[in-house]
């Protein structure tokens, strides 16, 4: 267990495990991607109401439960990175923040190109609109305060300290937003409410959710392989990676 | 030469510390008011002076205006401190520093939150808010306030060792401000339409008690880190 | 006899900044009756090591410092509050120590050559005489280690003298300091020698 622990601490070790999980992870990754994509939007039947324009739920949905979770990786590694004062947990931080930057933005837009057919209107005020705006805005505090500390050390505690902030404000601005929404819910736009998914249009998008999993992990190994490599650059071991020319 | 005093001695001694230092500098403590006076008078300018829209504006105007202006002095919590020293000193302190960091808080609110609070029913019958929402925004800014300074706190332990941390600041401590406004506002306009307001309050209340609890935690990591930077 | 148990101990410190070490396995011990300079050029890592060794560096480094009893840090800026008196800053000080009797505090303002500068707004004394209000607080504070970056900045040469038997006294009555300074101490006291160089200590 502790030697677990200990390996986890070694750039190389890291570096080298990320790199062979990255190997199998990948193609599963794509394949699950184009075949969810495929299946999603090919062979799904149109929704009754919605016509095809509802097919982009097998981006939106995916999107914005994995930029959601994605704050939560961040926070955990930034607890890691607080309490047992691991580097590579900074390293897994720094790697999540844009990525989930990333999908609160795709979450966002396609949102709102949904929004268009949908309502008739590019951007409502909706509560999981408002919602994910805000997460968006924790993303971009994350990222904006790491690149202002020059000391990269100090920079990955203080986002640590801000994600875990971010973290227990989450339900908080989450609850608040939805009963700000239900306080002012405008008559003339009327939802469909919890509405019933078919099985049929259900496994293509449980798929996608977890191919937009998979993605993350990639991202964010890749990310932290880079950042790696960044840190470590004055090291033996990646002086010799270079010299080698390995991939 | 005498024993360190105890943590409850220690917080009233910054309290009265921080509110000498402020009222060495009355200015600092006019400036915000002055700018919510100012942003008020930017709002008719901009909407068009007819009563009736002002007042349906007001609960909301008012609110956001008050969350600017802390956020303008949220900065300033920690900063001279830091930059002559004293905070060094502070983080040495044998006291705990997350009680240290709230009589910090404290005096902060004494000289922002505070006058704010007192000086609302005036900004508010500048913007024709009816009456019977006075006495809920005065209350509804009391809790509030506090709450802002405790959360804006955080966002100034975190950027104080940052040269220019005045607009990074904004950016960290904007989104967490957004409950504090969505029930502020609420209870404003609760009152306004004769609903009533302690539902609002106590959940303001609720939130009070929280970041009571929590932001302490973190502005005394976030000096840590800051002061190590 | 048994060594006194050691006020501040070190182990096998090590610090590296932007890529450069700046020193590796440092370990030492300071026990009463020490006083220690540190001595070595600039950027070579003194404050980096005394900001390590009071507790204000806590990420960045590995190695160990344990300290017992109570400690007093003056660091290059005099955490004195322009806004405030010398009396004020010293009564309402946040280094957390007691609180001084009025008679305390004027003492040690007149120990320091502020006698008569009690009760004036800060911001009109010189820089040299802000730095002094500091050092009064080595007359109040009743913390048996001082660790102290360049207390002689900006102090003139009767203040530095005084500020030196000052220290003797203070290790004389089983205290310790440890301070950097560029100027050698004139003390008949044996003074520990402290030399950092490049990448090493010794």
């Amino acid at each position: 267990m502790w030697s677990f622990f200990h390996k986890l601490g070694s750039p190389p070790w890291l570096y080298g495990i990320a790199g062979s999980i990255l190997r199998y992870l990948l193609p599963v990754t794509v394949i699950a991607l184009v075949v969810g994509a495929v299946w999603g939007l090919l062979f799904t039947a149109p929704d009754f109401r919605q016509g095809n324009s509802y097919r982009i739920i097998y981006i939106h949905v995916p999107a914005a439960v994995v930029a959601l979770a994605g704050y939560y990786v961040m926070a955990a590694a930034g607890a890691v990175s607080l309490i047992w004062r691991m580097k590579m947990a900074d390293v897994a931080m720094k790697a999540a923040a844009p990525i989930g930057a990333a999908l609160t933005f795709v979450a966002l837009f396609t949102g709102s190109v949904w929004g268009k057919p949908t309502w008739g209107t590019w951007w409502v005020w909706d509560a999981r609109i408002t919602s994910m705006l805000v997460l968006l805005f924790l993303y971009l505090g994350v990222v904006a305060l790491y690149e202002a500390f020059d000391n990269k050390e100090a920079a990955s505690k203080a986002c640590a300290v801000l994600s875990l902030v971010g973290m227990v404000n989450i339900p908080i601005i989450y609850k608040s937003v939805d009963w700000w929404y239900s306080l002012h819910q405008p008559a003339s736009i009327k939802f469909t409410g919890e509405s019933t998914i078919d099985s049929s249009m259900l496994y293509p998008l449980l798929l996608m959710i977890t191919a937009f999993y998979c993605l993350f992990a990639c991202a964010m190994l890749m990310n932290m392989r880079a950042e790696l490599l960044e840190r470590e650059a004055k090291t033996g071991w990646v002086r010799k990676l270079a010299a080698e020319g390995a991939h | 030469m005498s024993t360190p005093p105890g943590a409850a001695a220690f917080c009233l001694r910054l309290v009265r510390r921080q509110l000498l230092l402020a009222f060495r500098r009355p200015i600092d403590i006019a400036n915000p008011l002055v700018f919510f006076a100012m942003v008020i008078a930017l709002f008719p300018l901009g909407l068009g002076p007819a009563p009736d829209q002002l007042a349906a504006f007001a609960p909301g105007v008012l609110w956001i205006i008050a969350l600017l202006s802390n956020l303008l002095t949220s900065d300033t919590v920690f900063r001279g401190d830091y930059d002559d020293g004293s905070l060094e000193q502070l983080l040495l302190a044998p006291q705990p520093l997350y009680l240290s960091g709230l009589a910090y808080i404290c005096a902060h609110w004494l000289v922002t939150g505070l006058p704010l609070v007192l000086i609302s029913p005036l900004f508010a019958v500048m913007l024709n808010l009816p009456a019977a929402g006075i006495l809920a925004l005065a209350l509804s800014l009391l809790l509030g306030t506090a709450v802002l300074s405790l959360v804006g706190a955080i966002g100034a332990a975190l950027t104080v060792g940052l040269r220019r941390g005045g607009m990074l600041i904004s950016l960290l401590i904007l989104p967490l401000y957004m409950p504090v406004l969505i029930f502020g506002s609420a209870c404003v306009q609760a009152a306004v339409t004769g609903v009533p307001t302690g539902p609002y309050l106590a959940i303001l209340g609720a939130m009070l008690s929280l970041a009571i609890a929590l932001a302490p935690l973190a502005v005394a990591a976030g000096l840590r880190i800051s002061i190590d930077a | 006899m048994t060594p006194p148990a050691p006020l501040l101990a070190a182990r096998s410190l090590t610090l590296s900044r932007g890529g450069r070490e700046l020193f590796r396995d440092l370990s030492l011990a300071i026990g009463p009756g020490d006083l220690v300079q540190l001595e070595g050029p600039n950027g070579v890592g003194k404050t980096s090591l005394l900001r390590i060794l009071a507790g204000l560096s806590r990420y960045g480094y590995e190695g160990a410092v344990e300290r017992s009893g109570a400690l007093l840090y003056l660091g290059h800026k005099s955490a004195v509050k322009a806004q405030l008196t010398p009396r004020e800053n010293l009564a309402l000080h946040v280094g957390g120590e007691g609180s001084h009797g009025d008679a305390a505090i004027e003492g040690a303002l007149a120990e320091v050559g502020l006698y008569g500068y009690e009760d004036v707004p800060s911001h009109t004394l010189s820089a040299g005489q802000q730095r002094r209000v500091n050092l009064a607080r080595l007359y109040l504070c009743s913390s048996p280690l001082w660790l102290l970056d360049e207390p002689f900045t900006a102090i003139d040469r009767a203040g530095v003298g005084q500020l030196q038997s000052l220290f003797v006294q203070h290790v004389e009555g089983g205290g310790a300091v440890l301070l950097t300074s560029h100027q050698p101490l004139a003390v008949d006291y044996p003074v520990r020698a402290l030399t950092l160089s490049q990448g090493s200590a010794a």
